[in-house]
């Protein structure tokens, strides 16, 4: 632990870990891969370049609903840079017009008959540079036919809107899908119930989850290379999931699977913004079949913003019956799911409103239900994506909402009214109403901690002093305080329940041990700065007793390691993260075999201790994992059955979900005057169970905290009535920097998942996910004076102060 | 049109287009890819180098306008290749943890080099304020601001034994 006591640092308690030494196993270290990051060596896409590569661009549909009534490339073909433009029509001669998403819709790759949202895919040019291929683009004539825009979610299934999915055989409406979750019947009797009982009643609210992008700062991209010799297709991308794209490139494009490597080099974030497959990559791939070049396409930031998977863009109805001692029954929400134009959105194929379900977040119900309905409207399709895990978010944000807004109702204190109601630790492993399996937590003890470190008393009482001198019209700011208490679901999943598009969410891992005892990780999960280099080989040290050091953890080449479904969901620690310490294991257990055998005993003599077997009882006698692995490369004569070396592999199919958990409390000042926030506290207690390094945690908690403090206060995709993207540059998608984000005060607690290999649960999206409803709680705190019960994200000056004066504004259209 | 630009101390001379972004001239004619390119409007700050020291957003820097212009890049940070070699404010992103994806990282330090330069005990508002027109999509800054705040402490620690050497010598 570094403690910088120097000027400047605001917070020395502030839990806090760096890293100067390099420990044999779990703790702070140093990440392997810094050392490239920080001298400019990583390799991200971009940085590739291949001999004899073209460059691709794509046009794009300046209208998000129009008939293509003609596109002429001609003038484009002729400029003297150009190779190839590619249509909608050449595509459809291949047979790859159209692709299928992750939720077994359709997708244009590019358009043929008509656009159906503004940023559609509808040409593709090659040309020598990246700058003569934009040029190019603007010598393709296209004439429009403009259609009618479907932009409101809420209208898309009124009679007489125009249907924007009449590619789809017999379609006649936007409706996408009806998905229910819970036992209605049981939500219904606990509701009437409620109704009609004097001491009970039901809390309503209706929000809006908005549409955000991920908006990773490297954008997608890749580089297609067919060798026309060999017949094998190289694609550098920048993919979550390799081997996922891998198997879907070979059923899409009917490529043989041996002849697809798909190479994930450095990603520069990802946050789920990169699981899919976007049109630019196929195009990619067919630009280098039809000009026998690599083709390299970079998608710029606006292309990301406005065509690439969105999140959320939930609208939702909670309803909360509790008693009035604040005793919380039932949960019963209705859902209009905002899909775009095209269900892309990437989650298990059973679950098309993702984990949504755990909407019943950390409380102890006695009956809940959902009901959602999903609907296309001319938007850009995603829904899935942006460190949610699988909806989690819009989960989290509904219950945690809710219960504030009980709060009010009641006026009761939400930190008490939360307290009656959290799960407590005798009930687990819990059984939720909607079929989840909660492992492990001690929900009361980790929101005291968190209570504790904020000091949530003596604020309540700087509050009340605030606010008696805002009422004697003194000008202070407004102080708001605002709880979460967030249950995560990640690391996706057992393979008997979660698939996506038919493959299984087991993932593999293979491990070398050299001769001289260093060691190569294989594993499928790709790391887009989540540091796997350094803790899956901390993983492996600590099951091994090698340093970190030693291990080489290769990722991210379909052709060099193991199949798995990718990173997303959190799922690294919990699926990849178990996988290694398996084969780790597998490997300590070979080894026991080839110990005995040098030393002449039996393996039942021998023990694990520190790294080493021993004979029992006699230190003196013990053999560290090097000499093994030399042994076992030697001509030592190895009992039956052992074939020699150490090399071990796995596949591991996680038998639950893990379950996070965390309690946030944020602190912020608002300006009445001009509705401005001033986040001036973020304290986070998270639970992820055991921390492998604690370093790396912490930072992936910050990142999330910025990200939540974002989505609540400035980050929306919002359109207006023609269908235009209000969001499509980072001029008017705004992101949080350092002087919106405050210095996050971290705690923790641990409660071991009792059915991972070594106790962990997943913790990247933790943060993301839970700390949005503590910012926009604390707003709302904060706006007491004005009686405000509930305004929809994202917080900006305007939408508070409109709040603040009883005309909340609807984030999700630009014009009203 | 020709240029010469002096890049971390070499001098290079090309024929270039007029329009010619300078992150694309070092990414693509030089080969120098660790300065990024991120948003195209000047918002993220993935492609800051230094023009003759002061910290600039490459992607709205015209090649041709670097002309007889001294640049630095992430990878003229160093002084060689050892980590010993490291610049501290390398150092401290490696030590705190500053980094994640390392996508903003370069950007990052070339502008906390550049505070450092002119300021070399800044306060944590002041870190901030100086990296608050670039996006870090992962660490969520504090990490950031604490690494620079590391490299501050070792060099001032550097600059203690140095006057104490001094002082000793002098003595």
């Amino acid at each position: 632990m570094t403690a910088i006591g120097e000027k400047g640092v605001q917070d020395l308690s502030v839990q806090i870990h760096a890293a100067e030494e390099t420990p044999r196993g779990y703790g702070a270290m140093k990440r392997k891969e810094d050392t490239r990051f920080i001298r400019g060596h990583g390799q991200y896409v971009d940085d590739v370049v291949l001999p004899g590569m073209l460059h691709g661009a794509v046009l794009r549909s300046p209208l998000a609903h129009a008939r293509i009534v003609r596109l002429d490339t001609s003038a484009a073909e002729a400029h003297p840079k150009v190779h190839a433009v590619i249509t909608g029509q050449t595509l459809a001669g291949l047979g790859l017009a159209w692709m299928p998403t992750l939720s077994q819709d359709t997708q244009a790759v590019l358009a043929t008959d008509k656009v159906r949202f503004q940023g559609q895919e509808v040409a593709f040019v090659v040309a020598d540079d990246r700058y003569a291929a934009r040029d190019a683009l603007a010598l393709i004539d296209v004439e429009y036919d403009a259609l009618e825009p479907v932009v409101d979610a809420k209208r898309a299934l009124e009679p007489g809107t125009p249907v924007i999915r009449d590619d789809k055989d017999g379609k006649t409406d936007n409706h996408i899908f009806d998905w229910e979750s819970g036992d209605r019947t049981a939500t219904d009797e606990v509701f009437a119930e409620a109704e009609a009982a004097e001491d009970q009643l039901v809390v309503v609210q209706d929000m809006i989850y908005p549409r955000v992008h991920p908006a990773p700062l490297e954008t997608c991209g890749a580089i297609a290379d067919m060798d026309p010799v060999t017949g094998k297709l190289t694609l550098w991308t920048t993919t979550q999931a390799p081997h996922a794209h891998r198997t879907l490139y070979a059923l899409v494009a009917g490529l043989p699977e041996h002849k697809i490597r798909i190479i994930s080099p450095d990603i520069g974030g990802g946050f789920g913004n990169k699981v899919g497959i976007y049109p630019g990559y196929v195009c990619a791939v067919v630009a280098s079949i039809v000009t026998g070049k690599p083709v390299k396409w970079m998608e710029d930031r606006s292309e990301n913003l406005m065509s690439t998977s969105f999140a959320r863009d939930y609208h939702m109805r909670g309803e909360v019956a509790v008693t009035r001692e604040g005793r919380i029954r039932g949960v019963r929400v209705h859902v209009l799911a905002d899909h775009g134009a095209f269900d892309a959105t990437a989650q298990p194929t059973a679950f098309p409103a993702g984990f949504f379900g755990v909407f019943t977040g950390s409380y102890d119900l006695e009956a809940a239900h959902c009901a959602v309905t999903g609907v296309y409207t001319n938007k850009a399709p995603g829904g899935v994506a942006y460190a949610c895990s699988f909806r989690i978010t819009e989960a989290v944000y509904l219950i945690e909402r809710m219960v504030d807004v009980v709060a009010h109702d009641l006026a009761m204190d939400p930190a008490e009214l939360r307290m009656r109601n959290l799960l407590r630790p005798e009930q687990f492993p819990y059984q939720s109403k909607t079929g989840w399996e909660y492992d492990s937590g001690d929900y009361p003890h980790t929101f005291r901690v968190a209570l504790d470190k904020a000091g949530y008393d003596e604020l309540r009482a700087e509050q009340a002093d605030r606010r008696r001198r805002f009422d004697a019209g003194e000008p202070v700011a407004l102080m708001g305080i605002g709880l979460s208490f967030f249950t995560e679901a990640v690391g996706a999943g057992p393979r008997r329940t979660m698939d996506i598009l038919g493959l299984g969410m087991a993932d593999g891992a293979e491990l070398r041990i050299h001769p001289t005892g260093k060691a190569v990780l294989r594993v499928s999960c790709q790391s887009q700065g989540q540091g796997h280099e350094t803790t899956f080989a901390q993983i492996v040290a600590q099951e091994l007793g090698i340093s970190p050091d030693d291990i080489d953890v290769v990722h991210g080449d379909t052709d060099q390691t193991p199949f798995g479904l990718g990173t997303y969901g959190s799922r690294s620690t919990p699926v990849s993260g178990a996988a290694t310490a398996v084969v780790a294991r597998k490997v300590r257990e070979r080894a026991k075999i080839v110990a005995a055998a040098m030393m002449e005993v039996s393996t039942d003599d021998l023990e694990w201790d520190d790294g080493r077997w021993q004979v029992a009882g006699d230190p003196d006698a013990s053999r560290s994992m090097a000499d093994i692995a030399m042994a076992a490369h030697s001509n030592l004569e190895l009992p039956e059955g052992v074939e020699g070396q150490l090399d071990a592999t796995c596949v591991y199919n996680p038998p639950n979900l893990t379950y996070p958990c965390g309690a946030y409390i944020c602190v912020v000042d608002v300006d009445p005057g001009t509705g401005a926030v001033d986040v001036r506290r973020f304290v986070a207690v998270d639970d992820c169970g055991v921390r492998i390094n604690p370093m790396i945690v912490e930072g992936q908690v910050h990142g999330g905290l910025a990200d939540g403090v974002g989505m609540a206060l400035m980050q929306c995709i919002a359109f207006d009535l023609d269908g235009n993207c209000l969001g499509g540059s980072m001029m008017d998608y705004l992101l949080p920097t350092s002087l919106e984000c405050p210095s996050w005060e971290l705690g923790e607690t641990v409660t071991p998942s009792p059915h991972h290999p070594i106790g962990a649960k997943g913790v990247g999206e933790s943060a993301t996910v839970g700390s949005p409803p503590a910012v926009v709680n604390a707003v709302i705190d904060a706006l007491a004076p004005y009686d405000v019960r509930h305004a929809d994200m994202p917080l900006t000056p305007a939408a508070v102060w409109c709040a603040a004066q009883g005309h909340p504004l609807r984030p999700d259209l630009g014009i009203t | 049109m020709q240029i010469t630009v002096s890049v971390n101390g070499e001098s290079y001379v090309r024929d270039v287009e007029p329009r010619l972004l300078l992150t694309h001239f070092l990414r693509d004619e030089l080969r120098l890819t660790g300065t990024h390119w991120g948003c195209d409007t000047s918002n993220c700050g993935a492609c800051v180098v230094r023009l003759d020291g002061v910290p600039v957003k490459s992607c709205t820097v015209l090649a041709v306008m670097a002309d007889g212009a001294e640049v630095s890049t992430v990878e003229g940070l160093a002084h060689g290749r050892s980590e010993a070699e490291l610049d501290p404010v390398q150092e401290g992103f490696m030590v705190c943890h500053g980094l994640q994806c390392g996508f903003c990282t370069p950007g990052m330090m070339l502008t906390s080099r550049a505070l450092l330069d002119r300021d070399p005990a800044p306060s944590a508002e002041t870190i901030r304020e100086a990296i608050s027109g670039q996006i870090c999509r992962c660490t969520g800054y504090e990490n950031i601001v604490r690494s620079v705040q590391w490299a501050a402490a070792k060099e001032a620690a550097v600059r203690g034994s140095a006057d104490t050497d001094t002082s000793e010598a002098m003595a």
